[in-house]
């Protein structure tokens, strides 16, 4: 295992696509510290903010405040990536296998049209979670993401296919255009959840506003929920699906789109 | 009419199991291929409806187009959604015809049956049919999917609420047509020996006794004597009432008045032998005469389960 620990912050952020064990598996401890990273318009080494130990393999363990440090993990396909700290934008953007896990926060953009491979915040994150670049059709189309705090503006905007499963609060949008895929919101969210949604599921633990373009259907527990407790159970996140708990009240939007989406908001059993 | 029964004139070299005779011939089965459905349900009693009203009209693939049964019932911890559910193998000639049969038969007696949902039990299945893809269109486009560790899932709206079904299930090839014949001194003991045969096969996995109850009465030959369109006729040779007959070449030996047959169908060769010794052993019971097998010499089924080698295992 190769462990970077960060020594100098950075004055603007960092770009250092190539922390990836695709990158990294091949090279040899030198190798990596001569890395290209990007400051701003300058080229510079992985060494001049890094201290580089051990040898390389199929995991990279990044230590300290890497806040301002962009597009770790992007597009990796194997391995794991440990941050012990927070981590900035574009976290596992485009990745298609493998596991990032962070034991802190990270800002935004965090797996944005990923394809595969699970992605692990311990604390919060920012906007734009599994989302659709700017102008790009489809946002995440595979994996699964699940953050343990609260998360930012438009949470799987556009997105196709995975899991994003959130257990704070997370803020409006979510759910922006979404086009399939499940969204798991174990704290709520703020205002207009699932806006334009065609496709796809959004689970909310807690009672939330949702807007007039949404209608109420029935009050049931889906079977196929069951099948994502089980996988999100295994993952350390945990939906309720039994009777004796409660159920899920759907809602089908937006019929702004219109769209065939659905909002799952979990009521339980009162007496 | 059972599976095919044409026996040849084995010499009657036998060995003895609690003082039945075992006669040394084998059973002649077939290359299939098979579909494990997994159908799960609220209670374990709505999961047997469904697999019971699955696996009907299923007991041989000459007139019922596929062989089926009810392989397990699987606790809520084994099944994929954590309800309590049961396992039925269908067994076809190719993964066309069982493909074909399977979106018949789920979409009759399972999309129909109360709380149930449907899932692959052979996800290592080298060939896939798609089953919930062509299911999804009772939906008329109400439908939607979900997808989730690379499987595809078809959510159908009914009356109750949601019937789940994968969309592709996996097909293996199978053997069908395994057997033996339990040959008794009246049908009580007939019938006693083969419940308790049954009893006993239908602990082994991977196997299916595809008749009612698991057991044959009406074994058969292949073609028939005098009518030449019959794809088969019963089986003469193993029906007592014909013993003594002109034109018969009857098998059933002195002191027999019953014979009943047990049909297994498997995934592959070991359970089914697994099975038969597991049926065989259990049919040697006061009442019972001889065990024998049936076969058409060998020419038609490449495997030949020899009931001498397997209790000798």
């Amino acid at each position: 295992m190769i462990t970077l620990t960060i020594r100098e912050q950075p004055t603007v952020p960092l770009e250092a696509e190539l922390l990836s064990p695709d990158v990294v598996a091949p090279l040899s401890n030198g190798e990596i510290r001569a890395l290209p990273v990007q400051l701003g318009k300058r080229q510079c080494r992985v060494d001049d903010f890094f201290t580089v130990e051990g040898e390389a393999g199929e995991e990279i363990e990044i230590r300290g405040d890497l806040s301002k440090v962009k597009w770790i993990g992007h597009g990796m396909t194997r391995g794991r990536v440990s941050i012990t700290g927070n981590a900035g934008m574009h976290l596992g953007a485009s990745m298609k296998g493998g596991t990032i896990e962070v034991s802190g926060d990270v800002t935004d953009w965090l797996g944005a049209e990923m394809s595969g491979g699970i992605i692990r915040v311990t604390g919060n994150a920012g906007g734009q979670v599994g989302a659709a670049y700017r102008g790009s059709a489809s946002g995440m189309t595979d994996g699964t993401i699940l953050i343990g705090g609260s998360a930012g503006l438009e949470v799987g905007m556009r997105m196709k296919r995975g899991i994003i499963a959130i257990g704070g609060t997370v803020r409006d949008f979510a759910g922006l255009q979404m086009k399939g895929g499940t969204i798991v919101l174990g704290g709520g969210a703020e205002l207009r959840t699932g806006a334009w949604m065609m496709r796809g599921t959004i689970v909310s633990l807690r009672p939330i506003r949702l807007l007039p373009t949404f209608a109420f259907a029935a009050t049931y527990n889906p079977v196929f929920l069951r099948l994502y407790a089980r996988h999100l159970t295994g993952l350390g996140f945990t939906i309720p699906y039994d009777d004796h708990d409660g159920a899920y009240q759907r809602y089908t939007g937006d019929a702004s789109v219109p769209g065939k989406g659905e909002i799952l908001v979990w009521a339980p059993r009162t007496s | 009419m059972g599976a095919a029964d044409v026996v040849t004139a084995d010499a009657r070299a036998a060995i003895e199991r609690r003082g039945v005779r075992i006669v040394d011939t084998f059973a002649e089965a077939f290359d299939m291929r098979a579909a494990r459905v997994v159908i799960t349900a609220q209670s374990a009693a709505w999961a047997r409806t469904a697999g019971q009203s699955m696996t009907g009209f299923a007991t041989s693939v000459i007139g019922c187009k596929v062989e089926a049964g009810i392989e397990a019932e699987l606790p809520p911890e084994t099944t994929p959604d954590g309800r309590p559910g049961v396992s039925v193998l269908l067994f076809g000639f190719d993964a066309d015809r069982l493909g074909r049969q399977l979106v018949d038969r789920i979409g009759q007696t399972v999309l129909t049956c109360p709380t149930t949902a449907c899932f692959d039990g052979l996800p290592q299945g080298t060939e896939r049919v798609t089953v919930g893809g062509q299911l999804r269109h009772f939906g008329d486009r109400f439908q939607s999917s979900k997808f989730l560790d690379g499987v595809r899932y078809w959510r159908i709206p009914v009356m109750e609420g949601e019937f789940l079904v994968q969309e592709t299930f996996g097909v293996q090839r199978a053997i069908g047509g395994g057997n033996f014949l339990i040959l008794a001194t009246d049908q009580r003991a007939a019938v006693a020996a083969a419940e308790g045969a049954v009893d006993a096969m239908r602990q082994v996995p991977n196997v299916v006794l595809p008749f009612p109850g698991g057991v044959v009465r009406a074994g058969s030959k292949v073609g028939a004597r005098k009518y030449k369109n019959m794809i088969a006729s019963t089986n003469d040779a193993y029906c007592p009432t014909l013993r003594g007959k002109d034109g018969v070449d009857s098998q059933v030996p002195e002191g027999a008045n019953s014979v009943l047959e047990i049909v297994v169908d498997g995934l592959d060769r070991a359970s089914i032998e697994q099975a038969l010794r597991a049926g065989i052993d259990a049919a040697c019971r006061p009442g019972v005469v001889e065990i024998s097998a049936g076969n058409y010499g060998g020419k038609l089924g490449k495997h030949h389960f020899r009931l001498h080698e397997m209790l000798q295992v």
